[in-house]
């Protein structure tokens, strides 16, 4: 289930903005099931976003961010029919990525 | 342009004295995600799961009749709860689905009751995916629930006793909190859901996505959960009282065009 990225990305002005939805529970490691048992950490270490297979951004995550996280950012350049990929890692080592031309 | 838009919320709502202050910063919140609710991943988990053979039967829901006919989704959400010959009783969407997950795919009636709706830690049930695809293949078209035969009609009448009943240690019944307007509930606004206005408010935009539990939550847990906070007995999905519920609210709410998966706290 998780693994999944809703990507969006628009050029205007010279400016790209992308619009990122993940699917992840973002769990912090610290919350009980119905029957007290500790539910496993797992959350989203580093994201990071790429254009035309060059880095724009990377950010470094934490457990404090919410489940099913969203990252808006801008950066400079791109135009239409561009790629932005997006990829995750997370604290067990799962991956998640999407792609998506700019519009 | 934002802290102004902020700003003048603010002040609206300053002016108004009603509950709508929370609200305004919600509808921000709302608009800023835009189509980016997480519910879009909710919908098409939903729509794998029609598909998905599952049972003793190893059959998928694709034959299932919603009340449209075998295997007609769209529009279908919008029509229920109905009277459905083949069951003898009157159903909601979830009520349906389970008879068909029994009926068609052989399941048990236990394994599809065990846990029809999230817990903590859950990134949501196979029936809260499949409800919130079945509301989004309804999106736009009018609330238009079965009130033609005596069952249907004996349904929404036994919703309406149940919705003004009160009972428990509170002394609770729906209406109490429902039953009025511009209150609120801490910051919260409660929908008055004896007008149209505000049954149609709340019927059209459930199922929803809620944030503060990151799951897809439908009509019928919503009744579940407002019954737990009356402190009455357990609200069991898909039950005659659930769906009787459901019925009163729809047959309020008669006309207007759903927009759900919507997007709540």
């Amino acid at each position: 289930m998780a693994g999944k990225i809703r990507i969006r990305a628009k050029a205007e002005n010279g400016v790209t903005e992308v619009k990122a939805l993940m699917r992840h529970p973002m769990e912090t490691g610290l919350r009980k099931d119905q029957e007290g048992n500790p539910i496993p950490a797992e959350f989203i270490k580093e994201v990071t976003v790429s254009h035309n297979g060059t880095v724009v951004i990377q950010t470094y995550w934490g457990a404090s961010v919410s489940a099913n996280p969203f990252l808006g950012m801008r950066f400079n350049g791109g135009a239409a029919g561009d790629t932005v990929t997006v990829t995750w890692v997370d604290n067990t080592g799962a991956t998640g990525n999407g792609e998506t031309k700019i519009r | 342009m934002q802290p102004h838009l902020i700003a003048a919320a603010t002040l609206l709502a300053v002016l108004t004295g009603t509950a709508s202050a929370d609200d305004g910063m919600f509808d921000e919140y709302r608009e800023m995600m835009g189509d980016d609710s997480p519910a879009v991943f909710v919908i098409d988990e939903g729509e794998e799961y029609w598909y998905e053979t599952q049972g003793p039967k190893a059959a998928s829901l694709e034959a299932c009749d919603l009340g449209l006919g075998p295997g007609v989704v769209e529009g279908a959400y919008a029509g229920v709860p109905r009277f459905f010959e083949d069951a003898g009783r009157v159903m909601d969407i979830e009520a349906r689905l389970q008879h068909c997950m029994i009926e068609l795919q052989g399941r048990s009636a236990e394994e599809v009751n065990r846990k029809p709706y999230s817990l903590r830690g859950d990134m949501g049930t196979e029936m809260e995916a499949l409800v919130a695809w079945l509301a989004d293949q309804s999106a736009g078209m009018a609330v238009n629930p079965g009130q033609v035969t005596p069952e249907e009609q004996a349904s929404y009448a036994l919703g309406e006793e149940i919705f003004f009943y009160r009972a428990g240690p509170h002394d609770f019944s729906c209406a109490t909190c429902h039953g009025q307007n511009d209150v609120r509930i801490r910051l919260q606004a409660l929908a008055n859901l004896t007008t149209h206005e505000g049954a149609a408010e709340a019927y059209t935009s459930w199922p929803a996505y809620r944030i503060s539990q990151s799951v897809v939550r439908t009509m019928g847990w919503r009744m579940r959960d407002c019954m737990r906070q009356q402190r009455l007995p357990e609200l069991i999905m898909g039950s005659d009282a659930s769906v009787a519920l459901q019925m009163f609210l729809a047959v309020k709410a008669s006309g207007a065009e759903m927009a759900a998966p919507g997007l709540k706290r």
